[in-house]
């Protein structure tokens, strides 16, 4: 080809390019010019995107009583582009019940990009929320005086009853956070904040509907954009039906009282939370509408920390109710038979090393060891366990084999329950000790482990669904406070049987332990009750006075409920364990509490433990 | 006049030129008030807002060029590998670059100022392409010679789609429009738009039915342009009028019957007369190639086989063999899924926001469309949404003729440089003005895929503004002094 050939191509280019722009000319003017879909709604006209919000799912308890139901609030919106300089601003302060600074600062506010980014002078801007309806109806009759203000229909969360509120949680206007996280939210929108309206945010929500309008120039809406071919309708969130029973939610609210700690109740049969209580706790109605932001303040300085949910979120030593788990590795392990007895002369002594205990019959076996609750039983049983060289060849795996059983016993990590925060609690390993003793240590050294104290720490819940092992006899199901969601079946990481590393034999053993201490050991007062209550009394040392603690179920055959109590610095075990735990499994099997238990539960109700002052005084 | 004296560059550069990137500039700073304008009392000027912002950037551009202006053009032509090769590195850093926006890793984030490199690949690489391809003893119909030229190209696109920007990478495909001028055979850059054509026309009507018939639009036009572009190309390479005649009669009548008999009769699916009318062609050019001898007829017999083959198979990988997280990238980048709310809404809005213009348009800041956060990327990517909103027909159709007399202005002044340095790279940068106007005023208009780029001295960004200033400006550097260098 000659390179006059190759200079004529720049003519190719030159009408490719000229091409191109006389087709966009000639889309340009079918567009802007003969196209009547667009002339019809051409100059000022404009979209107005009316979001349509779904209401959020209700909360149901166990047996159906209704916890969480929405109520009508409304939102007042302003257009500023429309407003400005049209209304009587005194007039209108008076028909809203404030001051004309708030409106001043109010409007000013919304003009502020830095406090308001999404902010347009054409579109609906949030003047004030969440208005009650009694406030809200003496508006309406003015409103048409007040042009560019606009109602938005919202519904704001209602609470029928005091109790729950760390299970149920609250919602609250979403965080830049949650917008940048999440694009469905959009400022203004609410969000689950706590409990399970975090958890099941999701599902409560429901979807966001959308109708596309046309208005005119004078912003009055002209009907739908194309008859409603891009709207949307909100779909409405799903109901939760809770697997909490609401009564006995509240008797475990009732007997905290003045107390700091936790009562955890599961159903065995199905790792239902059948009650989460956490002392001290808040009322759930004070952090709705306007008030909540200032509540919220109020409780996130109280020095009780009500906002924390003790019984997933506080880490506590088990104390002697740890014992259970500690004979079923042994016996599991084959360090102890059920026949085995140890010394025990008012604790474990050795080599210097002592353990104190109270006085009772020695040497013991298994069964009375759980009863009386021996600390020297399940001490030497931990020293002949990590010292037994011809099974575990060292401490270090004896230590490790140790770990693996509390673990499959739902011990040291999160039992993964459908509530945000969940702690996982502490289990040592054998790694934990060589870099904290620099590789030098025995089963004397850590010798305090085995009777839930030292290291271990559990949660509430672990400590009650140690119980649901025991009741099971070698199994759990992951813990869960929803029991149902409307329209969706349980998830199956909830039907799927854990299994513990204990042989049933020593289960068996356990719980005998457990009934013995029922009907003649530490637990005795669970004597009284119309069924075959088991338990474990726990007295967990620590800087302060003992916590008292309670780990139970019943009945013993067939059990339906499996419960921890822990109370902070309640002295001994049977001082307020037992009888909490008590009266929550009378309430729970019986459907009611005997007269002499409702006056014992009204005396416990009363008492009163000194934890200092609740609010500092600076 | 003084010869031996250099005459001063002020009476050398070509202000036309400067006058259109100016005018273009200040228009799209209008523009950029406009899309992010909101209410009356917010300051145009200030540095919080973009239309604030880009004065900056449209300040520090000025000052760019002028400092390009007054550089020596040897410069660029002893520095263009170096210049090239430091962009290759940065660009190839930027693919490990940990700063994530909006899912893309192309912004290199240095203190305050967030750049994007794959902006300033394209003069580098017009750069290294003029310098490769003005060489003594370049030819480009050599293979060696043009693969190199190619490796040029595709070794930053290579590295721009590492930072999942494939619609920044697409731009450097321009560059063949240049290749094209210096002597790549047309067949080659036919055949490349065809196979696009192909491959965009059906995949993105696939789904969409001729008349409510069981016949699949894709596939039939794909299949009618098959058959019309052998026409063409018998025409232009045979130069044989009656075949080509031919060719094109029966492929219309035949189609025109299928059709009614399809839509009056029996509905049936047109494409199987389509790819039988294919068959029949390639029959019919086999037969006049083993007939004449004429080499042409079978390259046009493999053009031929070769787009159905390309077509089907393009067609079977993607709803086959591809993954569909795959296939749903293929679909954003032809503009089929761009919003998950419904298939087009987007595009659907911008359209609007450009019919609501009408002639004269709504006035500067007036625009209702834009604001109300309708149309996506208003200052960016969907900018020409705003000028079509705002100033109407008159307005929008003012723009792309101001581009269309930059393009061709940078086209003029390309064939009069005296050396081929400067008119390849003159034509690297008219091609790659006019890849950008193409793509994303088409994307607005709702003609092209929806590929994010920007539109050049409008869309908001320093660096687009900065990038193209650079290129541009080079050019007119290199074209004031080419009396110099002569001498």
């Amino acid at each position: 080809m000659s390179n006059y050939n190759l200079e004529k191509r720049r003519y190719v280019i030159a009408f490719v390019a000229t091409a191109i722009v006389v087709v966009y000319i000639v889309r340009l003017f079918t567009l802007q010019l003969l196209s009547d879909d667009y002339k019809k709604n051409a100059d000022s006209n404009a979209f107005l995107k009316k979001i349509e919000y779904p209401s959020r799912g209700a909360i149901y308890d166990r047996n159906g009583r209704l916890l969480v139901y929405n109520q009508p609030a409304y939102d007042i919106m302003v257009v500023m582009n429309e407003a400005k300089g049209r209304i009587d601003t005194l007039e209108f302060c008076h028909a809203l019940g404030i001051t004309k600074e708030f409106f001043i600062k109010r409007m000013n506010d919304i003009k502020d990009y830095s406090k308001n980014p999404g902010y347009s002078r054409f579109t609906q801007q949030l003047f004030m929320s969440q208005l009650p309806s009694e406030e809200f109806s003496f508006f309406q009759e003015k409103i048409f005086r007040f042009p560019g203000f606009y109602v938005q229909q919202r519904s704001i969360r209602q609470y029928q009853s005091k109790v729950g509120a760390h299970i149920l949680g609250d919602v609250a206007e979403v965080s830049p956070y949650d917008i940048e996280e999440d694009s469905y939210y959009q400022p203004g929108d609410y969000i689950g904040k706590l409990g399970v309206e975090k958890s099941y945010e999701k599902q409560l929500r429901g979807e966001k509907g959308v109708q596309i309008l046309l208005r005119d120039a004078r912003g009055r809406i002209q009907g739908k954009y194309m008859d409603g071919k891009y709207d949307r309708k909100p779909i409405a969130g799903k109901d939760l039906t809770l697997a909490i029973d609401e009564k006995l939610q509240a008797l475990g609210e009732r007997l905290m009282e003045g107390k700091i700690g936790s009562i955890v109740a599961l159903d065995p049969r199905t790792g239902e939370v059948l009650c989460m209580v956490s002392a001290p706790s808040y009322d759930p109605r004070i952090m709705v509408g306007r008030a909540r932001a200032k509540n919220h303040r109020a409780l996130a300085k109280d020095a009780w920390k009500p906002l924390l949910n003790r019984s997933i979120m506080g880490m506590y030593p088990p104390g002697s109710t740890f014992k259970t788990s500690q004979a079923l590795t042994y016996m599991t392990e084959g360090i102890i038979t059920p026949g085995t007895a140890f010394p025990c002369n008012h604790g474990f002594y050795y080599r210097g090393l002592h353990v104190g205990c109270h006085s009772h019959a020695a040497p013991i076996a298994l069964v009375d060891a759980i009863s009386t609750s021996c600390n020297s039983y399940f001490c030497w049983g931990l020293y002949y366990m990590i010292g037994n060289r011809s099974k575990y060849k060292t401490p270090y795996n004896a230590m490790n084999t140790w770990r693996d059983y509390m673990v499959s016993m739902g011990f040291g990590y999160k039992l993964g329950i459908d509530l945000p925060g969940e702690k996982r609690g502490m289990i040592p390993n054998a790694d934990y000790y060589d870099r904290n003793y620099r590789g030098s240590w025995n089963g004397l050294t850590i010798i305090s482990i085995s009777i839930g104290q030292g290291e271990v720490t559990l949660t509430p819940l672990q400590i009650a669904n140690l119980g649901a092992t025991i009741a099971n006899r070698g199994y759990y199901y992951r813990p869960h406070v929803v029991r149902k969601v409307q329209g969706e079946p349980l998830d199956t990481m909830y039907t799927h049987r854990h299994y513990t590393m204990a042989s049933r034999r020593a289960y068996d053993y356990v719980v005998a332990g457990m009934r013995s201490s029922a009907l003649k050991g530490t637990c005795k007062a669970l004597s009284r009750l119309p069924f075959e209550a088991c338990g474990k009394t726990g007295t967990a040392q620590n800087h302060g006075r003992d916590h008292s603690v309670f780990m139970g179920f019943a009945p013993m055959n067939n059990p339906k409920i499996a419960i921890a109590v822990y109370v902070e610095n309640g002295g001994w075990g049977a001082d307020f364990g037992v009888p909490i735990g008590g009266l929550m499994m009378e309430q729970y099997l019986t459907g009611k509490l005997s007269p002499a238990a409702e006056a014992q539960a009204d005396a416990m109700q009363a008492r009163r433990i000194g934890y200092g002052p609740r609010f500092s005084q600076k | 006049m003084i010869n031996d004296k250099p005459q001063s560059i002020w009476s050398q550069v070509d202000w036309l030129t400067i006058g259109l990137y100016i005018a273009l500039m200040l228009f799209g700073w209008l523009s950029i008030c406009g899309a992010s304008y909101s209410f009356g009392d917010n300051d145009l000027f200030s540095l919080d807002t973009r239309s604030g912002m880009q004065i900056l950037w449209i300040g520090t551009s000025i000052c760019l060029g002028f400092v390009i202006l007054m550089m020596d053009s040897r410069f660029f032509d002893t520095f263009s590998f170096i210049i090239y090769g430091v962009l290759l590195l940065l660009l190839f850093a930027t693919i490990f670059n940990p700063h994530d926006i909006k899912g893309s890793h192309s912004w290199l984030v240095i203190g305050p100022l967030r750049l994007q490199p794959a902006e300033f690949g394209k003069f580098a690489t017009a750069l290294a392409l003029a310098k490769l391809m003005s060489t003594y003893g370049y030819n480009i119909q050599r293979w060696k010679d043009f693969a190199a030229a190619c490796a040029v190209v595709l070794v930053p696109m290579l590295c721009i789609v590492g930072q999942r920007e494939t619609g920044s990478a697409l731009v450097y495909l321009t560059f063949f429009l240049m290749f094209y001028r210096e002597g790549m055979p047309g067949s080659i850059l036919f055949t490349g738009v065809a196979m696009v054509l192909y491959f965009v026309v059906g995949i993105k009507y696939e789904g969409i039915m001729l008349f409510d018939t069981p016949t699949s639009v894709g596939k039939f036009v794909v299949l009618l342009l098959v058959q019309l572009f052998v026409a063409g190309m018998v025409y232009n390479y045979v130069h044989n009028r009656k075949h080509t005649n031919t060719i094109i009669g029966y492929s219309l009548v035949l189609t025109t019957i299928a059709i009614l008999f399809d839509v009056y009769v029996i509905p049936f699916d047109v494409t199987w007369v389509q790819l039988g009318m294919c068959l029949a062609l390639f029959l019919y050019l086999l037969y006049h190639g083993l007939r004449t001898r004429l080499p042409q007829y079978f390259f046009i017999l493999a053009f031929a086989v070769g787009s159905v083959v390309f077509f089907y198979s393009a067609d079977y990988v993607l709803n086959n063999v591809m993954e569909p997280h795959q296939r749903v990238r293929i679909n954003v980048l032809l503009g089929l899924d761009e919003d998950l709310a419904g298939a087009g809404y987007n595009v659907h809005q911008s359209e609007i926001a450009i019919g609501s213009g009408g002639l004269k348009g709504k006035g500067f800041l007036n625009g209702t469309q834009t604001k109300l956060k309708f149309v996506p990327e208003q200052d960016t990517d969907f900018i020409f949404c705003t000028v079509g909103e705002e100033e109407g027909f008159i307005g929008s159709a003012g723009v792309l003729l101001l581009f269309l007399v930059l393009i061709l202005r940078l086209l003029a002044l390309a064939e009069r440089q005296p050396f081929a340095f400067g008119r390849i790279y003159g034509y690297c940068v008219a091609s790659v003005f006019l890849f950008h106007v193409f793509i994303n005023v088409g994307m607005v208009l709702g003609l092209t895929p929806v590929i994010g780029i920007p539109l050049p001295f409008f869309s908001y960004g320093g660096s687009s503004l900065w990038g193209f200033t650079i290129l541009l400006f080079i050019f007119l550097s290199i074209d004031a002094k080419r009396n110099m260098l002569k001498a």
